[in-house]
């Protein structure tokens, strides 16, 4: 076996191969740019080399500073974890050429499948289920109407040179691709001066299921089941499982054996994942190869028991697979929630910054339940522009779906994140939604079921009546233990009475707060007692109570006149008052927050470099209105609608908070 | 008897409505509450009891022998929080707008001397639409006999002073005298002249918000130490604030259980200063991290943002913190600074409040504005606070401290007990590249020799360790076993015994 290998990668997915790495006994090089100097793969490695400045163009992707670390350390093998230099066959190239092993597919391989049309070529010819479409150049309307029916409806228009939805049209009938393939072409012509185009089938409901191959180097290749990765926020995948709640073993074997029937044609012989489209009617047609590690993988190896890294490691070495085809039994049910520094409230905007707290559900496996959380960073640690935005991989292992789900509901509650903006609430919020549950899902799920962006979760009677519960119990504690502050009047005790009113979003609870000895009882208005058994205690931001039979594990912060609780995706402000203060409580005005859609806030931290408007200009939508600086970094905002500049707030050299007013318009 | 008894009650009920329900009503109606009503959410529960419930105005000029309410537009005693004695007053809008009478000041004046002499804090609820101007000089007299008594109490018992409607002429010096002044956001407003006479005598169109509302006072003039959005919530953060503050100057702070660990570590705090000199980060997350239970309760939350101060916990008693904030102007000295920081170390020495001083400051700063504005004498205030004050003192410097500013914030020299510092910490005269520009003027032509002589100077001084060798800085302690270590600091100097020489009073360079 190797002695050393060097990972050229960072973050999260460096950290597991180092794992994997050094459970085999192999040491491990980490390499690291100058933002990653106190990073976690670094932390974690046997030896550490830097490659050069943040960005990676001048770092991580920089051949010659990868080889020159191998050089350096002596270093036997390389694993590219993913994205970087994983799929590029020079680097492959370049380690064969110094005799250093690469942990992935050969260099071959990776140039067959790097290339979308070659890759979709031998697909074919490896018997794979392809796109039904026609690659040719359509001359004219008719022949489009021709080809159309041949493939049958419903058919994409596409432009050749096309992207990013230009020049591309879905039709259903004739008419649709008569008309379709004029406006297609005329776009195609003024976006991209290319006005070749081209028509495939149309595939509806959508899904993303891929599969994940395994081969050695002595012609032998298996398939490890499937990952549905049909939870995805423009083209990111967000929420990935394995298996896919849509495929029958016939389908799923059918699949499997095209995969390794596409992975021998091209002597596949490493981790892959061949990428397929399935519709409602489970015909499924090649996407793609990823001659890597996929970022999902760890969901294959929660229900196969393989550990793919280490399995990568032994191929490259020359090994020879240990694991026939039959010898792979998908056991349970895997999900993976990908956290993202990414802002749910603000249109997931990415959001950069420290991790004043990070602190993930502790991992676990028995027979019936399994947490696993891959991670590159850690409490105190930076999340930088640099790199891409996802933090960790939180994964839930049960028998079936359900308990699954259940389980990352729970890993979801119980993971502190603070610092920076996060997708959690969401990951809870989709955990929840009834479709998802399901398994009636899609790749358009979250552009079909959140078309406004994310505001929050709502949470059902019974989980608020729980809550509130929770922090009346809260508040009785408290005030018992502010009662004994010292200094008090002899014999003029506070007394505390059990009766209080909470207050939870819009609602009120009268509750009466009975305290025993290992529980509390609390008492609601309709007769319904629920009993509370909890360690919390004050300066805890996570609560972790069982309230009525139920657990719950509640994020509660103290914020000004109360709490704020966070729970399954929901954000809710509470207080809880006596009776006669919720009377009086009633007569407070309620104050509206202040209008800011005529107003540009200052969406995160930063300097202000310079002002491009004054007051009273006219601005058009689009318009550079502020340049902020944040970390370094030169942030343009821009003005989101026309209007006219009312009044300038802030003045170059300011530093500004969050949402802090930058100008007003009228 | 019965009837006798009933007539008390009959009286107390009249009393206890006030200027009527109308006028209640119109109190309601402006979100505001009745004076007895703030008074039962300040208070435990029950626990109010009353004086002079029945005291009535002895003024006849005006037709005012016809108006007549019982407790003239004052609502004063004493009551508990979380059971301790406070004494309190509660000007009454619906009476005569709340406006001070002789009596009303007699009322106020009465609960004040018993405070000093009993040793109990004094808050006063203000809502007042001023001098009562039928009463003429009885009236301005009245407020001067307040005045006096806030300026003796003032060191003796805590002063807090809520501003919950109008606050206007001289009204406004018995509050400026005390010690905490919090205001109520839309229904409050201070200012010695009003609007109009402001527009009459300068021009000036100002509305009374901008004038003298929340906003002004708590960002620009300082003159109040916090907002709170309405009248419940700001009397919810008083007691709040009372359950940190010491009954007198006799007295040590409270105490009250805790359920932090002190030895706790934060390991993230290792990463806190950035790699980069020049790069922020936020000084509030440290505060947090080494509070009990990571609770902070800011004083001038708003004003000079470069420095922050407030009260925290540790191992259940308070300590009063000063900290630069980074975030801010790089966290430098400035005249508002100074002042904003100076006011709290002389609060926190009065009553025997222990300090804590994190240190990440690059020196005072430059320009003009601050020469002109006398940054000179209001930076001696802080000097001076520090200086003169003799409770314990725990400072840890986790970057720069450079300059006089070094000095200035509770450093060795100015009497402090225990100073730390952070292994990222620089103690210097000033940053290497102004150093460098100073000590080779006539390099400065030369690049190369320069950026070698910044680092020099940056090996020398950008290190705690010159200043250890010193005696300067006592420990270089892990930033994440700083909770323990100062919490172990301040317990051991709980019997510090430390007197300034006998003097009438300081000449503090006001």
């Amino acid at each position: 076996m190797f002695k050393k290998i060097l990972i050229a990668n960072r973050g999260e997915i460096a950290c597991r191969v180092i794992k994997t790495a050094r459970r085999m006994g192999i040491a491990t090089v980490a390499v690291y740019s100058d933002a990653d100097r106190n990073a976690l793969h670094v932390r974690m490695a046997d030896e550490a080399v830097h490659i050069g400045p943040a960005p990676a163009a001048e770092s991580y992707i920089v051949i010659e500073k990868i080889m020159d670390a191998i050089r350096k350390t002596g270093a036997e093998a390389v694993h590219p974890g993913y994205g970087f230099l994983s799929e590029r066959a020079e680097f492959a190239a370049a380690l064969a050429a110094e005799g250093v092993a690469f942990i992935g597919p050969p260099t071959g391989a990776i140039e067959a499948m790097g290339d979308k049309i070659t890759s979709k070529k031998l697909a074919a010819e490896a018997g794979v289920s392809t796109v039904p479409g026609y690659m040719g150049l359509i001359g004219d309307a008719d022949e489009a109407v021709k080809i159309s029916n041949e493939i049958g409806y419903p058919v994409m228009i596409k432009a050749s040179a096309g992207g990013g939805g230009k020049g591309m049209r879905i039709a259903w009938n004739d008419q649709d691709a008569r008309e379709g393939f004029q406006s297609s072409k005329n776009e195609a012509a003024s976006s991209f001066g290319d006005d070749r185009i081209f028509i495939e089938k149309f595939v509806t409901q959508p899904r993303h299921i891929e599969i994940q191959v395994l081969g050695d180097q002595h012609g032998n290749c298996i398939y490890l089941g499937e990952r549905e990765c049909s939870i995805q926020r423009r083209n990111q995948k967000v929420i990935e499982e394995a298996p896919s709640p849509f495929l029958d073993p016939d389908t799923r074997r059918a699949m499997g054996e095209q995969a390794v029937a596409l992975a021998k044609a091209v002597d596949y012989c490493s981790a892959g994942t061949v990428e397929f489209i399935v519709d409602g009617d489970r015909n499924f047609y090649f996407l793609e190869m990823n001659t890597r590690l996929q970022v999902e993988h760890p969901v294959t190896e929660l229900i196969t028991g393989i550990d793919l890294v280490e399995q990568m490691i032994r191929v490259a070495h020359g090994e020879k697979l240990a694991i026939a085809q039959d010898d792979v039994v998908l056991n349970g049910w895997a999900i993976e929630s990908r956290l993202y520094a990414e802002d749910p409230y603000r249109n997931f905007l990415p959001s950069i910054g420290r991790l004043t707290r990070y602190r993930p559900p502790e991992e676990q496996a028995t027979d019936t339940e399994a947490v696993r959380n891959d991670t590159g960073v850690y409490e105190g640690g930076e999340i930088s522009m640099y790199y891409d935005p996802m933090i960790a991989k939180l994964c839930t292992w049960a028998p079936d779906r359900a308990a699954a789900i259940e389980g990352m509901r729970t890993a979801l509650d119980t993971f502190e994140v603070e610092g920076i903006g996060h997708n959690l609430p969401f990951l809870s919020a989709v955990m929840d939604h009834p479709r998802f549950v399901s398994g009636e899902i899609t790749t358009a799920f979250i552009a079909e079921e959140y078309p406004e962006g994310f505001e929050g979760a709502t949470l059902d009677a019974d989980t608020r009546r729980r809550l509130a519960a929770l922090v009346a119990h809260m508040k009785m504690v408290r005030e018992q233990r502010e009662a004994q502050i010292s200094g008090a009047m002899r014999n003029h005790h506070r007394r505390i009475d059990p009766h209080w009113v909470v207050f939870l979003g819009d609602e009120r609870f009268h509750v009466t707060v009975n305290e025993h000895d290992a529980q509390t009882d609390v008492s609601f208005q309709d007769g319904e007692t629920l009993s509370i058994v909890t360690d919390w205690v004050f300066g805890q931001s996570l609560a972790r109570a069982v309230i009525d039979g139920q657990p719950m594990a509640v994020k509660v912060d103290k914020v000004i006149g109360g709490v704020r609780l966070r729970y399954r995706g929901a954000e809710i402000k509470a207080s809880v008052q006596t009776p006669r203060i919720a009377e009086l409580a009633s007569l407070m005005p309620e104050k509206l927050p202040p209008d800011t859609s005529k107003m540009l806030l200052c969406p995160m931290p930063g300097l202000v470099v310079s002002l491009a408007v004054a007051e009273g200009d006219e601005v058009q939508d689009g318009q550079a209105l502020c340049t902020v600086e944040a970390m370094k970094m030169e942030n343009v905002l821009r003005a989101e609608r026309k209007g006219r500049v009312a009044k300038v707030h802030a003045a170059p050299g300011q530093s500004l908070a969050v949402d802090e007013i930058i100008m007003e318009f009228e | 008897m019965t009837q006798i008894l009933e007539e008390l009650e009959r009286r107390r009920d009249e009393a206890r409505l006030g200027g009527g329900q109308r006028r209640i009503d119109a109190q309601h109606a402006k979100g505001k509450l009745t004076a007895r009503e703030r008074i039962e959410v300040l208070l435990d529960e029950g626990s109010f009891e009353e004086f002079d419930m029945f005291v009535a105005h002895r003024c006849t000029d005006f037709g005012m022998e016809e108006h007549q309410y019982p407790g003239d537009g004052v609502v004063t005693g004493w009551g508990t929080i979380n059971g301790r004695m406070v004494y309190l007053f509660s000007q009454d809008f619906t009476v005569l707008g709340g406006s001070l009478s002789e009596t009303h000041a007699q009322k106020i004046c009465k609960i004040m001397d018993m405070a000093m002499k009993n040793g109990a804090p004094v808050i006063g609820l203000n809502d007042s639409g001023g001098a009562r101007i039928q009463e003429g000089v009885a009236s301005l007299a009245g407020y001067a006999d307040v005045f006096q008594r806030n300026i003796m109490a003032s060191g003796v018992v805590p002063q807090i002073s809520v501003i919950m409607g109008p606050c206007a002429g001289g009204a406004v010096y018995s509050p400026a005298m005390t010690d905490f002044i919090f205001m109520v956001r839309d229904s409050s407003y201070m200012f010695v002249t009003g609007p109009d006479v402001v527009k009459t005598v300068t021009n000036e169109q100002v509305t009374a918000e901008e004038l003298g509302g929340a906003k002004t006072h708590t960002s620009k003039s300082s003159v109040a130490d916090g907002a709170f959005e309405n009248d419940i919530e700001a009397l919810m953060e008083v007691r709040r604030l009372v359950d940190f503050l010491p009954l007198n100057n006799r007295e040590k702070p409270p105490v009250r259980p805790f359920f932090d660990d002190w030895d706790r570590v934060e390991s993230s705090l290792d990463t806190l200063v950035p790699d980069n000199p020049n790069t922020p980060y936020d000084m509030k997350e440290l505060i947090l991290k080494l509070a009990d239970e990571g609770d902070f309760f800011e004083i001038q939350e708003d004003y000079a943002k470069n420095i922050l101060t407030g009260f925290i916990r540790l191992e259940g008693s308070t300590v009063g913190v000063v900290a630069n904030q980074p975030m801010v102007l790089a966290g430098c000295l400035d005249i508002d600074s100074s002042r904003k920081a100076a006011r709290f170390v002389r609060f926190c020495d009065a009553f025997e409040i222990p300090i804590l001083t994190l240190v990440d400051v690059p020196g005072f700063l430059p320009g003009t504005s601050q020469e002109y504005g006398g940054v000179i004498k209001h930076g001696a205030k802080l000097l001076f606070a520090y200086g003169e004050a003799t409770v314990p003192k725990v400072t840890v410097i986790t970057r720069k401290a450079y300059g006089g500013a070094y000095d200035v914030m509770a450093s060795k020299h100015l009497r402090g007990d225990f100073n730390y510092a952070w292994p990222t910490a620089e103690i210097a005269v000033m940053g290497a590249k102004g150093a460098v520009e100073i000590l080779y003027r006539s390099d400065l032509g030369d690049a190369e020799k320069i950026a070698q002589k910044t680092k020099e100077y940056e090996d020398r001084f950008a290190n705690p360790f010159v200043a250890a060798e010193k005696g300067f800085i006592d420990e270089v302690i892990m930033p994440q076993s700083t909770r323990k270590r100062v919490a172990r600091a301040f317990a051991s100097l709980r019997n510090k015994a430390l007197q300034n020489p006998w003097k009438k009073h300081d000449n503090i360079p006001l």
